[in-house]
């Protein structure tokens, strides 16, 4: 044997134990590993924040605090108008916004044939979904709350307006999370149906939508999540920043002066005053509940139904 | 004497049935029809508004020394740079993070890193933005930027651009690693036989790869950079209006920073003025640039999907 050959098989032993330590390789890995928790740590720091600022007030004033309508003074301020106006465009935009959304969906993926018409519609989709938040307040500003200004139903700025506002903004959002859920639905299903005779609107009734519920439901409740979190738009759909009085009726209700959790934490983040940080931190603790709890809700909706055919 | 229906028009089915089939047809179509209208709409009173402020004043208005709508002085470059200024700041922090978050997600991570970190990261996706912007205004400002740049004052387009970049990261991380993830894994393994590490595996085979998923992620980012409002409206800190300035440590406008306070001043802008057009002129900015760049962001993904 030559020697050569002994350095080449040594070489080669060597290699093949892994002896070499491979330094490069852990650097790298350890950068990635680090950025992945800068991310957590941003949220830690980010929640704890709040907390450490809010929590206080939140523990002093009780739900005094959630009871309260805004004033200009800090220590009676309250939340109380946000969250009905935020269950309120809840409700608005789940009743406007999904049943459409979710129509669309079962057409583009059931019904549309493949032609011109479709793929308009597909695209059209797909780019609504990338404009930005504030572009809708423009819309809800120019269509919405001069349509309502026009019927006579006060001077338009009302939560009617914002809630149309944020349902559009939401439409592309659940109409693209529908159409997966409904295309993860295998064939085999669909053909079963038809092979017993069934229409087409009997195989999306009885087979398709049951199977792609949880899916629907999931995509829904993070767009519903988003709207609510939605600060922008509002603001350009004549959300009022600022306290007003909530007296009245019904009419006063739907017709008159709104705002909404984000909103009063966008206000209340620009008053200078000390108070009105903690104020601030204290809403956020409120509108980070009502949005993570609709978001771990869905979460937890796809883990736990998360169906491989 | 009864005839056998041809079978053709039996597997038609009733008339009845038919015509259910075709209400409801009707019905889905026109669903789906809204969304074109949606689309209209923006365009529509888009449009209007901004040829109606862009006739109503001076053009030269348009490159006045700053933006201060209440003064006259619409100066576009002002908010563009602003713009741009925040944007190139958020991608400066969201690319690395976002990207090797990915990599590490798609190419170290085991399954239970993954169902456990996935969650935090769409977490993270969905605090809205106008928690991010107080975040930067208490937070990332003094305690960052100001704690590292010392002739820092006041609120800087710095720690705007840092807060955009934070709620960008997960959309990056997300997009690039659903790149990299439908990159086959029979790639990696000839890579692997070939005696490759798991770095030169993971840079030199499946970022290549996916590429065009990864440059999707970060056009995207881009559009969502620039379209970002409340981040800017708190934390930028030009609320009544900004001279042209290219300085990150001091405060700035933006596209969007602009509109919000525009609106957020609504009391004073409303009606016919030339303040309240410029809201639909700076959309119609801001829609533009963002469609373009969605359009090429949808493009990049369609090939990765196309490719394997």
């Amino acid at each position: 044997m030559s020697t050569t050959q002994a350095v080449t098989a040594g070489a080669v032993h060597r290699s093949l134990q892994g002896k070499r330590i491979d330094l490069v390789g852990y650097v790298f890995s350890g950068l990635l590993l680090a950025s992945l928790l800068f991310t957590l740590a941003i949220l830690a720091v980010l929640v704890g924040d709040q907390f450490q600022r809010g929590l206080p007030v939140l523990l002093e004033r009780g739900t005094d605090l959630l009871t309260s309508s805004l004033s200009s003074r800090p220590d009676r301020a309250g939340v109380i108008q946000g969250l009905v106006g935020t269950a309120m465009l809840a409700v608005m935009v789940s009743v406007i916004a999904f049943p459409i959304g979710i129509l669309t969906a079962i057409y583009l993926e059931e019904y549309a044939p493949a032609n011109r018409v479709t793929r308009v519609i597909d695209v059209n989709i797909r780019n609504l979904a990338g404009v930005p938040s504030v572009v809708y307040g423009l819309l809800g500003l120019a269509v919405f709350v001069a349509m309502f200004q026009a019927l006579g139903v006060g001077n338009g700025r009302n939560i009617l307006s914002g809630g149309l506002t944020l349902a559009v903004l939401i439409l592309p959002l659940v109409i693209i999370t529908s159409a997966e859920a409904i295309r993860a639905v295998p064939n085999s299903i669909r053909e079963a149906g038809y092979g017993i005779g069934a229409s087409r609107w009997q195989v999306v009734r009885k087979l398709v939508l049951p199977s792609a519920v949880p899916g629907i439901l999931t995509g829904t409740v993070l767009a519903l999540s988003r709207a609510l979190g939605e600060t922008a738009p509002l603001i350009l759909a004549g959300a009022v920043l600022g306290s007003f009085s909530t007296a009245g009726g019904l009419g006063n209700l739907f017709g008159g002066p709104y705002t909404a959790l984000p909103i009063i934490v966008f206000d209340w983040a620009r008053k200078p005053q000390d108070e009105f940080r903690a104020l601030t931190s204290a809403a956020i603790i409120v509108l980070l509940a009502v949005t993570l709890i609709a978001n771990t809700f869905a979460i937890f909706l796809r883990n736990r139904y998360d169906r491989k055919w | 004497m009864t005839v056998a229906a041809p079978a053709g028009s039996r597997l038609q089915g009733t008339p009845n049935r038919r015509r259910n089939e075709g209400v409801i047809r009707a019905i889905l179509l026109g669903a789906s029809g809204l969304s074109i209208l949606v689309s209209l709409g923006i365009v529509l009173s888009l449009i209007f508004q901004a040829f109606t402020f862009v006739t109503s004043i001076d053009l030269g208005q348009l490159f006045a020394e700053g933006w201060f709508p209440r003064r006259g002085m619409f100066s576009i470059p002002t908010v563009l740079v602003g713009s741009l200024l925040i944007t190139l700041i958020a991608i400066a922090v969201a690319a690395p993070v976002g990207l090797a978050s990915a990599i590490y997600l798609s190419e170290y991570a085991g399954p239970r890193t993954r169902t456990v970190v996935k969650p935090i990261l769409e977490i993270l996706a969905g605090i809205p933005s106008v928690v991010l912007g107080f975040f930067a205004l208490t937070v990332i400002n003094p305690h960052f930027v100001h704690a590292i740049f010392t002739d820092a004052r006041g609120p800087t387009i710095l720690a705007a651009g840092i807060g955009v970049g934070i709620l960008t990261i997960p959309l990056v991380a997300s997009v690039s690693e659903d790149a990299m993830r439908a990159v086959p894994q029979a790639l990696r393994e000839a890579s692997y036989g070939l005696g490759a590490r798991r770095i030169t595996t993971s840079l030199r085979v499946v970022v290549p790869a996916g590429i065009s998923g990864i440059v999707a992620a970060l056009i995207l980012a881009v559009s969502r950079a620039i379209g970002e409002t409340m981040v800017v409206a708190l934390a930028a800190g030009a609320t009544a209006g900004s001279l042209f300035t290219l300085d990150v440590l001091g405060p700035g406008q933006t596209l969007t920073g602009a509109m919000a306070s525009l609106a957020a001043g609504s009391d004073q802008v409303t009606g016919s003025s030339s303040a309240f057009l410029s809201l639909f002129f700076l959309g119609f900015l801001l829609f533009v640039i963002t469609l373009g760049l969605n359009l090429l962001g949808d493009a990049f993904v369609r090939r990765t999907r196309q490719k394997y």
